[in-house]
């Protein structure tokens, strides 16, 4: 199984052919912003960090804005920094370069204001652009694909058949040689010994285990029920009662495959197959993450309907329900409604979604790009000083 | 869902009083229900004692905070969490 994508200086293939302008801190938003309404062929990506961070709260962000610069999907990569923040623009950029990327620096303090790092931003830019145009499609392996796995605003249907359908679909990507990343650790709560079961070895199992106690230890540490937001009210709504119910529906997406590593938040994996990285339940949140680990393609099932994208890669949305696939049909990339029908069965739709991300992968436009959602926030797990 | 389920999940509003044909796999007959069930919502397929365990997918996900009758909607109101349970410590200062 193949797809047309765009094969980088390091070999991965990008299935999008992006321009990223990123702040290195949050003061350079505005610069970022500028520039963005400027050359709209740019992807003019905003943050509240880089400053005031330490630790392994620090190293997250910095790992994970290294990431995104680094996912295939981006061809060249200008970073805009202030000049006296915690996260260097200088080893944002130099890190992001060392995968053989074009990237440029802009600091406002060097080029004496906003006005001045606008105006050669815009240039640097705009030959970024240029050199960007450059890229062709050419044939590449569905091997070569990382595909993120969410699951958001969920209902009781969602376990019964979208999540289970992206699975089928993730088992034919690990099949082809491709990686998978499942998510999301709050929603493996009340599941993990069925995703320990299938760990590929000892070292995995304990981090399924340490990763899971970590997360519901620091929500434990809040010394409240995490009813009061998981499940979301939307989750009870449409009849999900408890986060270990949530879990067991939220885990059918990353299929029946061996899982190889578990990764930190933002972190790429060193294998191939199904893999787990440590986000929270946060869509947004977690969508970065698993950008910044590298995945070029997400698919993203819902039960009640939510509109989210991602700045950098297509998001793929598969309703549940009937229902919410066509008063959102807007939203909607595919729907598993058809399986409660009896229309179509798990399989077939786990098929149809593995071509939609081939498709996608070759260019075809996802609704969420379409519509122009680039919801972006990364996770932090420190306080800020 | 699964032979050892306790539960069901409602695939289509149901109102009170409907008997629904349960089965193949669970325990099987006719199940008059004495709640609405609301779209993908839960009902029990046995009676259920305050504190047993409700097994869905085959799976733990609570306990019966209260008496479940058989066909009596099951959700936040007589079913809940036994993990994430903060309120069950004493807050750490």
């Amino acid at each position: 199984m193949s797809f047309q994508g765009y094969r980088r200086p390091d070999d991965s293939v990008g299935v999008r052919n992006y321009v990223l302008v990123m702040p290195s801190v949050v003061c350079a938003n505005t610069v970022v912003q500028n520039i963005g309404r400027e050359l709209p062929e740019v992807v003019a990506l905003t943050h509240q960090h880089g400053c005031d961070q330490i630790g392994e709260d620090l190293a997250q962000t910095q790992r994970t804005l290294v990431g995104l610069g680094r996912n295939p999907n981006v061809a060249a990569a200008l970073v805009v920094g202030l000049g006296c923040e915690t996260l260097s623009a200088e080893s944002l950029a130099s890190e992001i370069a060392e995968v053989g990327k074009r990237v440029q620096l802009v600091t406002i303090q060097e080029e004496g204001g906003s006005l001045k790092a606008q105006e050669k931003g815009m240039k640097l830019a705009q030959q970024l652009l240029q050199e960007a145009a450059r890229y062709q499609r050419v044939e590449c392996d569905a091997g070569e694909l990382v595909m993120g796995t969410q699951c958001g605003a969920s209902d009781a249907c969602s376990g019964i058949t979208a999540n289970p359908a992206l699975g089928v679909a993730s088992d034919l990507l690990v099949e082809a040689g491709g990686t998978v990343i499942l998510s999301e650790t709050m929603e493996f709560i009340g599941a993990e010994h069925l995703l320990a079961e299938r760990a590929a070895d000892t070292w995995v199992k304990g981090d399924i285990y340490r990763i899971v106690s970590r997360f519901e230890e620091k929500a434990r540490g809040m010394g409240v029920d995490i009813r009061g937001a998981q499940p979301t009210p939307g989750n009870m709504a449409g009849g999900i009662t408890t986060i270990e119910e949530k879990s067991l529906g939220c885990i059918y997406k990353g299929g029946t495959s061996k899982i190889r590593e578990v990764v930190e938040y933002g972190q790429r994996s060193t294998q191939r197959g199904l893999v787990v990285m440590d986000t929270p339940g946060n869509d947004v949140e977690s969508l970065a993450g698993m950008v910044g680990g590298g995945a070029q393609v997400l698919v993203f099932t819902t039960g009640r309907g939510t509109p989210v994208g991602s700045p950098i890669a297509p998001v793929i949305k598969a309703a549940s329900n009937s229902t919410v696939y066509l008063s959102m049909l807007d939203n909607m990339d595919i729907n598993a409604g058809t399986i409660l029908e009896g229309k179509e069965s798990l399989e077939e739709v786990g098929r149809r979604i593995f071509r939609e991300v081939m498709q996608v992968a070759s260019g075809k436009l996802t609704r969420a790009e379409v519509l122009g959602h680039r919801e972006f926030s990364l996770n932090r797990i420190g306080p800020t000083l | 869902m699964n032979a050892k389920d306790n539960v069901a999940v409602a695939i289509t509003e149901l109102k009170a009083s409907t008997i629904v044909e349960i089965g193949p796999g669970q325990a099987q007959g006719k199940l008059p229900l004495l709640d609405h069930i609301p779209f993908g919502h839960k009902f029990a397929l046995e009676p259920i004692r305050m504190g047993e365990t409700v097994v869905k997918y085959g799976q733990e996900i609570g306990m019966a905070s209260q008496a479940i009758a058989r066909g009596e909607h099951v959700h936040t109101h007589n079913l809940e969490s036994r993990r994430g349970r903060g309120d069950w410590e004493r807050p750490r200062r």
